[in-house]
């Protein structure tokens, strides 16, 4: 009797000690675990762009995990909430994924300008970092003013000015732009009205004529436009459009026999998914970028080969690897991953919490030792970002679509930095008067 | 003077365009008195299994039979899940499984075929005809005067159809009064899968025929959107309607565009149709072709 109950006693202490040490395990395990909150979009009008940026990014992740075991043995883990790029499902997946890990959500970068406009207020109250690589509100980049908002690598006016820079070498030099006529085709929504004081503001500078004509949304039929761009005879255009607009603009310009040559597209107009549905018509067009095109860059090669080998690739579409989009979602995540390695850098190798990260993408610094290291030498712009500037260096590259792929025509372009810098300070700090804040004194911040 | 006509050409020929997909709003509420809220995402569907079929190596007549197929099925099946269990329910009930329809049509499609933006070829260059840009300096496209041949083609296809055949003359009596070709012996549900499937036959042509113009992708969902004032103006039972009204909804918000935009800010051509359809629903509320309703109390 005195045998038996001992050994219940055993077999009850073994049980309740292997559920300790697996509730232990289980927690340990989950405090080594940064989540990062995915509002993607896989299905809707944007679905083509959705799908290649958090498809590339999903996989730069799943690529530290394997390779190098998470970032300072801190694995990533995500979870994606479909948004269909709808404003009102945006702020749906940020109020769902904002409590999801053990820190809570650490960054929200929903790829998407409209989003990014709705849950502004919510993430300083939340204290979650929001990051927009290539979108979202310019001003923002006035770190003083909008700490929580980073505005990366590069903003709408600084594009707006690269490409009149680059207009201006094709023309045989910036002063070449005197009388010369630019028209502006734009999606008519805060997304395509974002460049119009900015081009404004160049067309005084360097004195070409500036003719701004709005596209309805979506853009699926432009042939009044362009029907006034054959009226107007323009030197160039520069197409500010996103999905449909982008191959409708290219075939419309093929119909009314304007050179494709002469437009210069929005970074959201130069991908393989806006030059191929519009076939031949897309020859010759040239598009802006933060990053370029192409699967030969060893940060490409490496999640060839630490994931699709292993048959953990998030992308349906295996020819998709490489392309604008893919790339895109690579550059998110490695500027995710950096700002993680950064905050550990101060706050150690732990999960960290939304305003960990914040400091760490406020003190993120991708020079070029740091890119040749990351395998992406000139697949992205270098990236230092700084409590007043959240912007970073600015820099455009641009591609052309030759019949079959996006070739680079360019360097990276330098922003007119001094207009654009002024015309931020000057936004932001009239937001911040209508919001009764305070700007931060950079000097004082760690 | 030249460039207004050219601006008139170019809307008329535009006004084709959204008439290829209120022809098939037409054809069901003809035949069901349904409003098909789904017919947009139809033409996103049949053109996406039209492509997909392509890139499978079927050459094109092989991959327009099979989309034609599976758009015939989608009709059975509508009219046996949705419709049936619906027959005699209010048409805001019809109207309202239309709109899941649209959703489940939209995410099936996008399931089986992927959310990729595709090309779509049918070898007709969308440039300018040349002799008539070097005599007159009009620029009319090429690819826009095949849009305008194919619609007349579909549209004498369709009146012979209804004029001539037996299931025509079937439809016609359904459309003007179900329980009357009911009482005569006419199935009804057959009647509305056929009905079904030729909807599904136009939507394979103007997902075609926008999907040749701006690629295969979500947005050919959004056609739909330029097909409704010309069903205002045209009248919803009307397939002569369908042409008159797109080719009038066309013209007028391209020169109510270039003539009048840039007193508005521009981009007024995604409102001014509407507004104009509403103008035009105050004087003749049945639409231009449509059919007087006159209820007997």
């Amino acid at each position: 009797m005195k045998t038996k109950t001992l050994s219940k006693t055993l077999v009850g202490s073994v049980i309740v000690g292997g559920l300790l040490a697996t509730a232990v395990a289980d927690a340990f395990a989950q405090a080594k675990e940064q989540f990062i909150g995915l509002p993607s979009y896989r299905v809707g009008a944007y679905a083509a762009g959705g799908s290649g940026v958090f498809g590339g990014w999903i996989d730069y992740m799943a690529m530290i995990n394997e390779r190098d075991g998470g970032v300072g043995g801190v694995k990533l883990t995500w979870e994606e909430c479909e948004t269909e790029y709808n404003n009102a499902r945006g702020v749906e997946c940020y109020e769902r994924l904002k409590k999801k890990g053990s820190t809570g959500n650490s960054v929200f970068q929903p790829v998407s300008t409209g989003i990014t406009y709705s849950v502004l207020d919510k993430v300083v109250a939340d204290k979650i970092p929001m990051v927009t690589i290539g979108y979202g509100r310019t001003d923002a980049a006035d770190g003083r003013v909008f700490p929580w908002v980073f505005p990366m690598i590069t903003t709408y006016w600084s594009q707006a000015t690269t490409m009149v820079k680059y207009i201006g070498s094709k023309e045989g030099g910036i002063d070449k732009l005197k009388g010369k006529k630019i028209v502006y085709l734009y999606h008519d929504s805060a997304f395509g009205k974002e460049g119009l004081s900015v081009l404004e503001k160049q067309s005084q500078k360097h004195g070409f004529s500036f003719v701004p004509l709005p596209v309805a949304h979506p853009g699926n039929e432009q042939q009044s436009q362009w029907l006034k761009i054959r009226q107007e005879k323009p030197d160039w255009v520069i197409l500010w459009g996103w999905g449909v607009m982008n191959p409708t603009a290219l075939k419309a310009a093929a119909k009314t026999g304007y050179p494709r040559e002469k437009m210069v597209g929005v970074w959201w107009s130069g991908a393989e998914e806006d030059a191929i549905p519009a076939g031949d018509a897309s020859k010759g067009f040239t598009a802006a970028g933060f990053n370029v095109a192409g699967p030969n860059y060893p940060v490409i090669k490496a999640i060839q080969d630490k994931v699709y080998k292993q048959n953990k690739g998030n992308m349906e579409d295996k020819s998709r690897i490489g392309s604008v989009y893919y790339n895109r979602g690579v550059v998110h995540g490695i500027i995710t991953v950096e700002a993680i390695r950064t905050a550990q850098g101060k706050y150690g190798k732990r999960p960290l919490s939304g305003e960990e990260m914040r400091w760490g993408f406020e003190h993120i610094d991708i020079d070029a030792k740091r890119l040749k290291e990351l395998g992406a030498e000139g697949f992205m712009p270098n990236l230092k970002i700084t409590c007043a500037d959240h912007e970073g260096s600015g820099l455009v590259k641009y591609q052309q679509w030759d019949g079959k792929q996006w070739k680079i025509v360019s360097d990276w372009i330098e922003p007119d930095r001094e207009m654009v810098r002024g015309m931020i300070e000057e936004s932001a700090a009239k937001y911040a008067k209508e919001k009764g804040i305070t700007p931060r004194d950079c000097s004082k911040e760690g | 003077m030249q460039f207004f006509i050219e601006v008139l050409l170019g809307g008329l020929l535009s006004g084709v365009m959204y008439s290829f997909v209120a022809l098939g709003f037409v054809l069901i509420y003809k035949a069901s008195g349904v409003f098909n809220f789904a017919q947009g995402a139809m033409v996103f569907a049949a053109a996406l299994t039209f492509v997909g079929f392509q890139e499978m190596g079927l050459p094109f007549p092989a991959a327009l039979l099979a989309a034609f197929a599976v758009m015939v099925v989608l009709g059975i099946v509508t009219e046996r899940v949705v419709l049936r269990p619906l027959v005699n329910q209010p048409p805001i009930t019809l109207f309202m499984a239309t709109i899941g329809l649209t959703y489940v049509i939209e995410g099936l499609a996008q399931g089986v075929w992927g959310a990729n933006v595709r090309g779509l070829e049918l070898g007709i260059e969308d440039v300018p005809v040349q002799w008539l840009m070097d005599s007159t300096g009009i620029g009319v496209s090429t690819f826009d005067l095949f849009g305008a041949g194919v619609a007349a083609l579909l549209v004498t296809l369709l009146a012979l159809f209804f004029q001539y055949t037996r299931i025509g003359r079937a439809l016609r009596a359904v459309a003007d009064d179900h329980q009357a070709a009911l009482s005569i012996g006419i199935p009804l549900q057959t009647i509305w899968r056929i009905v079904w499937a030729v909807a599904g036959f136009v939507a394979l042509v103007a997902g075609l025929i926008w999907g040749a113009r701006n690629g295969v992708s979500f947005s050919l969902t959004f056609t739909a959107l330029k097909a409704l004032p010309v069903l205002i103006l045209g009248g919803f039972t009307s397939i002569p309607g369908a042409i008159v009204g797109g080719l009038i909804i066309g013209s007028t918000e391209k020169l109510a565009e270039v003539y009048l935009g840039e007193y508005v800010g521009g981009g007024i051509d995604s409102w001014f149709p509407y507004v104009m359809a509403l103008a035009f629903l105050l004087v003749r509320p049945e639409g231009l072709f449509g059919e007087k309703h006159i209820d007997r109390v």
